[in-house]
């Protein structure tokens, strides 16, 4: 499957706190987060954020709480893909199980400007900055996660497990 | 080549005789559990799978601490949802507010013996890797994986690789976890541990009561970690014996230990003789300065309490200092015995006493404040120091307050002073 949209970029570290704070956990409802997502480090990106835009990030992406409200909002805001240096592993999981797309790249995450045109076919992992023609290759999933991602995440991977 | 502890753990849990970092398994649960913000979403999650009931009623737990007692209508839905599905599925391990053994969830289930060493748990909470200081493999999850292993009683991990932390020597006066975890995270980063295991180990351990090992495997997560996790010995020992005799008694539970060859990514020595009093700076818990060269910093709030500081070592050593002593004008300090079991203690030993003397806030048992939820929420421009385990922008309330992250001896003379201080100053 391929994206392509406009880039939002981040540095490291980017917390779950940041991403939607806390006292707006109160509801789990996709769109009232995706009102929040990202607030308290960007008030303009729920402004300017559009349907397929693309979020580009530094290493440790979604450290901290494990609230799965981050990935959630950040795909109900519109984002289509996260492509970060590092992802912390409690939000890697978390994106995955609620099927964000995420690439894990660090050579397109330190090239990636604000604003640049990104297309990318995560099937396949390749990752192309249109504003600047550079191309990218992440890292492939390990088969038993593309596994995850190819039952439609892990409700209907573990639902297929406990009916057989 | 021979495995770590948490290998060993992960092995056994998934029937295997042996494993390898980097391995994708499937591990039977002992625990799972979940707080009143990510349960309801896994309830919602667990009943569009079609699940009809939970693996075993008695090895998932449900706690409401984060938004309790409850500050407004949603998060009294939250609480509902959770206790609603609790009774309809006789959940043993369901815990209401303010019976005995109630309060903050990586306070409480350790205290009422849930943890057994050995065991591998997870949680929709990511400092859930607390009960490591037990000899246990636990870590953090979201709300869809808590869903799936509260249906199926196991879930997928890759075996991580890990990093050895040799402890030795002795800790200075007042240097407790919370200060060896901060030195810790300062000297790797807030991703030094990656997806990895933290293995303590060393001469020193010994050293370390439950509750200071419990406070250093809390934060386990703020470096990146998967786990961090203790060996077990006659400490460990004791603290099961008196939190769960029967299952003690009847060897229920398993001590591993790594394999003389097991392999280990690196690492890091620490002399706890020479960790300071540590103190970590906004706007991340790996902004680490000892606690004596912060100078002139002002603060406006002070918070002792926590999954991470809310034990009952912690609520005795803040009384100690606070002993005829007074908050300094224009702080609020707000002290949260982590459980009711430490708030009754804390009665008993005349311990709020001291605190309502001293003009301390006594607060019942709760998250609260830590994450920016309530009870002691944050203004543009305020600064708290704080025992709890975050300080990214806007963790307390607004974006523009400061959190400086300390152990209870720095939280309580900083608040007898009215700037970052050390008991030494007091």
């Amino acid at each position: 499957m391929s994206v392509k949209g406009t880039v939002f970029k981040y540095g490291n570290d980017v917390d779950t706190d940041v991403i939607i704070p806390a006292r707006h956990l109160t509801s789990a409802d996709p769109k009232h987060l995706a009102q929040h997502c990202m607030e308290d480090i960007d008030t303009s990106f729920v402004k300017n954020v559009k349907e397929g835009d693309i979020m580009v990030a530094g290493s440790n992406f979604g450290c901290g709480s494990s609230r799965e409200h981050a990935p959630v909002a950040i795909k109900a805001s519109g984002i289509s893909l996260v492509i970060a240096d590092s992802f912390a592993r409690i939000f890697y999981r978390n994106a995955i199980n609620v099927g964000l797309p995420i690439l894990e790249c660090p050579e397109a995450a330190a090239a990636i400007n604000a604003g640049d045109e990104v297309e990318a076919d995560f099937d396949i992992g390749v990752i192309r900055d249109i504003t600047t023609g550079q191309s990218f290759t992440a890292k492939p999933f390990p088969e038993f996660i593309k596994k995850i991602i190819d039952a439609g995440g892990l409700v209907q991977y573990t639902k297929s497990k406990t009916e057989a | 080549m021979g495995m770590t502890m948490t290998q060993k753990i992960l092995a056994d849990h998934a029937g295997l005789s042996e494993v390898h970092a980097g391995d994708l398994i499937e591990a039977r649960l002992d625990k799972v559990l979940g707080n009143d913000v990510t349960t309801p979403p896994a309830i919602r999650i667990f009943e569009q799978m079609g699940a009809s009931q939970v693996f075993d009623k008695d090895k998932v737990i449900m706690v409401p601490d984060h938004f309790t007692p409850n500050k407004d209508i949603k998060s009294a839905e939250l609480s509902q949802c959770m206790r609603c599905f609790a009774k309809d599925h006789s959940i043993t391990n369901y815990y209401e507010l303010g019976r005995k053994e109630m309060g903050i969830e990586h306070v409480i289930i350790p205290d009422n013996g849930l943890i057994l060493p050995g065991d591998a748990i997870i949680g929709a909470d990511s400092h859930t890797c607390t009960y490591g200081a037990l000899g246990a493999f636990a870590t953090g999850v979201g709300s869809t994986d808590l869903a799936c292993a509260m249906a199926s009683g196991s879930t997928w991990f890759r075996v991580p690789e890990a990093i050895k932390v040799v402890l030795t020597g002795k800790p200075g006066k007042y240097v407790t976890g919370k200060d060896i975890i901060l030195h810790l995270i300062g000297m790797i980063g807030v991703d030094g541990a990656l997806y990895k295991s933290l293995e303590f180990i060393g001469d020193a351990v010994k050293e370390l009561s439950i509750d200071q090992r419990l406070t250093i495997s809390n934060m386990a997560i703020e470096c990146g970690g998967k786990n961090g996790i203790f060996p077990v010995d006659e400490i460990t020992l004791a603290y099961i014996a008196n939190t769960n005799p029967e299952r003690y008694s009847n060897n229920e539970y398993k001590a591993y230990t790594a394999d003389d060859d097991a392999e280990y990514e690196s690492v890091i020595e620490i002399d706890l003789s020479k960790v300071p009093l540590t103190v970590a700076l906004p706007h991340l818990p790996s902004n680490t300065k000892p606690a004596s060269e912060v100078k002139d910093m002002k603060i406006d709030q002070v918070v002792i309490g926590s999954c991470t500081n809310g034990r009952e070592e912690d609520i005795k050593i803040a009384a100690e200092l606070f002993k005829g002593r007074k908050v300094a004008d224009g702080v609020r300090c707000i002290v949260i015995p982590g459980s009711q079991r430490v708030y009754r203690k804390a009665l008993d030993e005349g311990w709020l006493a001291v605190f309502d003397d001293a003009g301390c806030v006594i607060s019942t048992p709760t998250c609260g404040p830590c994450l920016g939820g309530h009870m002691g929420i944050l203004a543009e421009g305020e600064r708290c120091v704080s025992t709890t385990n975050r300080n990214f922008v806007g963790r307390m309330g607004h974006v523009k307050s400061e959190v400086i992250l300390s152990g209870v001896p720095v939280a309580v003379a900083s608040a007898i002073k009215g700037f970052v201080a050390t008991p030494e100053e007091v």
